[in-house]
């Protein structure tokens, strides 16, 4: 079986303008949203608490709430999740109190209306750790990048590293874009998923990168477009089978994942799905107009002895 | 040209079966076990322990599938949960409250991996179950205490000296003491500089008042922080212990934090009521003992008196752990000093005999009313007792060989394990500073197990996935590709439970995702096998020629997450952190497994024909050949 059956190199180099064009777009779509809208960010982040509670029996959303309410937490958000008798309850930081023994006096409370509630998981984050955990993931963020264009422009050459991270921070805008949109919950998994995401895309752009390499020292005489339009041309298959692959993984994760994983494996989907698009055809446009030459990935030995050729 | 040296071969075949044995122990699964550990300093877990634990299960028949004997406790383990619980509540009360009974789980593994130190994966927090808080040390108060504690050692000091002063307070984090006269005022100056290190001094004279104002130097105050979170540690060890949990986690995170990580515990109000517990000790003398006829007040009438319900008013009865047994002692009700005013306590050793003692160091309060008491107490005994919730135990009660001032020393212990443990006791009677939770996580027992089966249905799903497609598109080689990829997880799965890393539910997550990005590195070299053939190279050529040319860039596009992976294992916490560690692992693990292990399947199998036709790989399409049928 052989899915790609591709006669001649198809001509991306000639279209870059367009795919810059809707990379563009989204990116703006992406940056409007998340300044206007913001991040629906999780308790990880803002501080608060998170109670997931099982009952035997289809749970009372509504008198839960009055419950919330009594104990002075008017903006609680109580939600269904997986089953109806499962719950989740969110409960924002409270000046004053600062102790975890929220958790216990609210079990307490809900134990009053029916005595098979059980609490499967209790998360409570002081406001202070909240802010250090938002500001070690943008270290993160940094240092991810800092590290992926030192790396190749060490490998290759600075412009396919800036090509690069060019292209796959837009990728992360892009996700981040997502959440804020449909004010998914962005938690520390999510995080997680993105930085991963972020060094797993940069994959498709060392592939290509390669064979454009490759390509300089292989075909002397085309041009910069027709050599990138070889290298994504060849590597096509292998990137749409990879990708495929590791999707079938995420998917996985994605259905059989519960809760927990949902919004990890919805991060990764999103990365994977652009990063395929970035990393090939928005940063090899970006390496084209940076100005890439034979010269600057073909030693020079090797380029004398051509000439004399 | 497709053959490994027999070394290749060999380091292939050893590194799939050391794989295999220490991915063994997590087939087995883990079964309900009670853990017995000594609480008090001077008790051991031993063979006698162990006996005790054997006898007392026999006597209550309950038929334990193994009882163990490690450094710190015995454990025995139990078919089923039933049994488990059953042994718990027989063993506590036949064994007292010197040891903690917990309920724990352990292998199943036969002995002979064990032994090998094959243990089964960690299972972090979200997947076992259990409580996870983070503490923040008030630093502030406990800087305050320390402000609190000089000074009433400058007033004391002043007073002893006889120097005039018409005032001593504390200002927010310094001390300020007002004098009449300037002389005075000198004097005073000279004195505290001397006897008081750590205080940085300044003078301030204003309308008919002179003033001296000190503050904490630097490095005392960093001194204080580093006391306060090490003495708060050993407290929250202590008092965890008494929680009954089989393996607890207490560790230092940062300047001034504290991560109490108690798997297995549901009683979430229980832990908190105990973590924020405050304990004190208490130095008291001894009005009658039965024991060593050389001391004072060696009276075992008295005792028997007392034993019999007949205790004189003023004191108490208390009973001291000595020489296996116990002691009865008749104690005064006055307390001498408290261990407010304990500034350290640490092991050493006697500098004339050599025998392991603990040396104290009480404040300046402290050290001026112990040294007046036990002035007058030569030969008589003094008892220090370990108040904790508010329930007092005699930790030791030695004879008073001579007068005692700041520095004094415990004598009488046989070995430094003791005293190493007295100390941390001494130290952790109470917290040297209140700490706040500022996090907390808590895991159900029951969403553990589904965290478990989760993360274990989206790995298996996804392989199954994985394999399906690469057997149908790439045939052989996608045979190959797949064995590679489970010899990957093979490989992760060992690490992971040799360096007995936490496995966290986003690890489990990390696995699938390893797994989904491994499959990257053969179908690189799949296509550039196929990409070969259809250039019009021999099938040993394409295959020799795919491996080495995939080779780098493999590298390059792992060399990239693993940046990534670096990152998130630097700024993570908890679970990220161990969904960075899987990753790591995983490239690295997927590097090997992918390149090594795959063509040593592909030299194996197709290496050694000397005539190669076709490779199994899928169809070749080539242009060349579309176009001269068509023609």
């Amino acid at each position: 079986m052989e899915f790609f059956r591709i006669k001649r190199d198809i001509p991306f180099m000639r279209h870059a303008l367009i795919f810059n064009v809707i990379s563009i777009i989204t990116f703006v779509i992406a940056v409007i949203s998340l300044s206007t809208r913001g991040l629906n960010l999780g308790v990880d982040f803002t501080g608060g608490t998170v109670m997931e509670v099982a009952y035997s029996q289809p749970a009372d959303l509504q008198k839960i709430r009055g419950t919330m309410e009594k104990l002075g937490f008017a903006e609680a958000s109580v939600q269904n999740f997986g089953t109806a008798r499962d719950v989740l309850i969110r409960l924002p930081v409270k000046q004053g109190v600062t102790s975890a023994k929220l958790s216990e006096t609210v079990m307490q409370e809900l134990r009053k209306d029916d005595k098979t509630v059980e609490a499967r998981r209790v998360e409570f984050v002081g406001p202070q750790v909240g802010k250090e955990l938002f500001e070690a993931g943008a270290l993160a963020l940094l240092f991810v990048s800092i590290g992926i264009v030192g790396y190749l422009a060490l490998r290759f050459e600075w412009k396919f590293g800036v090509a690069a991270i060019i292209a796959n921070l837009h990728d992360v805008v892009i996700i981040l874009g997502f959440f804020s949109i449909f004010q998914w919950e962005f938690s520390l998994s999510v995080l997680a998923a993105v930085l991963a995401i972020l060094g797993y895309s940069v994959n498709e752009s060392v592939v290509v990168f390669d064979r454009v390499r490759e390509n300089f020292r292989k075909m002397r005489k085309a041009s910069v477009p027709q050599i990138i339009d070889n290298a994504i041309t060849r590597t096509m298959s292998r990137t749409i089978i990879t990708h495929g692959s590791t999707q079938l993984m995420v998917s996985s994760m994605l259905i059989f994942g519960g809760e927990t994983l949902h919004y990890f494996a919805l991060a990764l989907t999103i990365g994977i799905l652009f990063g395929i698009y970035s990393s090939v055809l928005v940063a090899s446009p970006i390496v084209m107009w940076l100005g890439v030459s034979r010269e600057d990935l073909v030693k020079p030995e090797k380029k004398a002895a051509a000439e004399t050729v | 040209m497709n053959r490994y040296p027999l070394w290749k071969n060999i380091l292939i075949a050893v590194s799939l079966v050391l794989g295999l044995v220490y991915t063994l122990p997590n087939f087995y699964g883990e079964a309900p076990a009670v853990q017995v550990s000594p609480l008090k300093h001077g008790l051991k877990a031993d063979a006698a322990l162990m006996g005790r634990v054997e006898d007392a299960l026999k006597k209550g028949n309950l038929a334990p599938n193994g009882v163990f004997l490690d450094q710190t406790s015995v454990k025995a383990r139990f078919r089923d949960t039933d049994a488990q619980i059953k042994a718990k509540d027989l063993l506590q009360p036949q064994l007292g409250e010197d040891y903690v009974v917990a309920l724990n789980l352990l292998s199943n593994s036969p002995h002979w991996l064990t032994a090998i130190g094959a243990l089964p994966m960690y299972l972090g927090l979200d997947l076992r179950g259990g409580v996870h808080f983070l503490l923040q040390v008030d630093m502030k108060s406990a800087l305050a205490k320390k402000i609190d504690s000089i000074t009433g050692d400058v007033r004391g000091l002043l007073r002893d000296k006889r120097i005039q002063y018409s005032g001593v307070t504390r200002d927010g984090q310094g001390i300020v003491v007002r004098f009449r006269d300037r002389d005075m005022r000198d004097k005073g100056l000279a004195e505290i500089e001397k006897n008081m290190p750590d205080l940085e001094l300044k003078t301030q004279d204003e309308a008919g008042e002179y003033r001296i104002s000190g503050t904490l130097k630097l490095e005392a105050q960093s001194q204080t922080r580093k006391f306060s979170l090490e003495q708060n540690i050993t407290t929250l060890r202590n008092r965890v212990n008494e929680l009954g949990v089989a393996e607890p986690i207490i560790q230092q995170q940062g300047m001034d934090r504290v991560v109490v990580q108690l798997p297995g515990v549901q009683d979430t109000a229980k832990a908190k009521d105990i973590l924020g517990r405050t304990a004190t000790l208490e130095v008291r003398m001894v009005e009658a003992h039965a024991g060593d006829a050389s001391a004072k007040n060696y009276d075992p009438q008295k005792i028997e008196q007392a034993i019999g319900g007949q205790v004189p008013f003023g004191t108490e009865l208390f009973y001291v752990q000595r020489d296996g047994g116990k002691e009865p002692l008749l104690l005064s009700k006055q307390i001498v000093i408290t261990g407010d005013r304990l500034t350290d306590a640490s092991p050493g050793f006697d500098g004339q005999d050599g025998r392991p003692i603990v040396s104290v160091t009480l404040d300046g309060q402290g050290a001026r009313v112990f040294q007046q008491v036990t002035r007058e107490a030569v030969k008589r005994r003094m008892a220090i007792l370990l108040i904790d919730r508010g329930k007092p135990d005699v930790l030791t009660a030695p004879v008073i060989q001579s007068e005692l001032g700041a520095r004094f020393q415990i004598s009488g212990f046989k070995s430094t394990e003791e005293t190493k443990d007295l100390s941390l006791l001494l130290r952790a009677g109470a917290l040297a500073a209140p700490m706040d939770i500022i996090e907390e996580r808590t895991v159900g027992p029951s969403l553990g197990a589904e965290n478990i089966r989760i993360g274990f249905h989206s790995t298996w799903y996804g392989f199954a996935a994985i394999t399906v497609f690469m057997a149908v598109y790439y045939l052989m080689f996608g045979v190959f590709s797949v064995v590679a990829l489970a010899a990957n997880v093979l490989f992760l799965v060992a690490l992971l439970s040799m360096l007995q890393a936490t496995l966290t539910l986003p690890g489990m997550a990390g696995i699938a995702l390893t797994i989904g990005m491994a499959i990257d590195a053969n179908v690189l070299i799949n296509e550039r096998i196929r990409e070969e053939l259809r250039n019009g190279n021999t099938p040993q050529a394409a295959i020799h020629a795919g491996y080495d040319r995939a080779w780098g860039t493999i590298l390059d596009s792992n060399i990239t997450t693993l940046i990534a992976g670096l990152a998130l294992f630097m700024f993570g916490s908890g679970p990220v952190k161990g969904f960075a560690v899987v990753l790591c692992l995983g490239i690295l693990t997927s590097i090997y497994s992918a390149v090594m292990v795959s063509r040593g399947l592909a030299n194996l199998y197709y290496g050694s024909r000397r005539k190669l036709d076709s490779v199994s790989i899928g169809q070749v399409w080539k242009p060349g050949a579309e176009a001269k049928e068509k023609a």
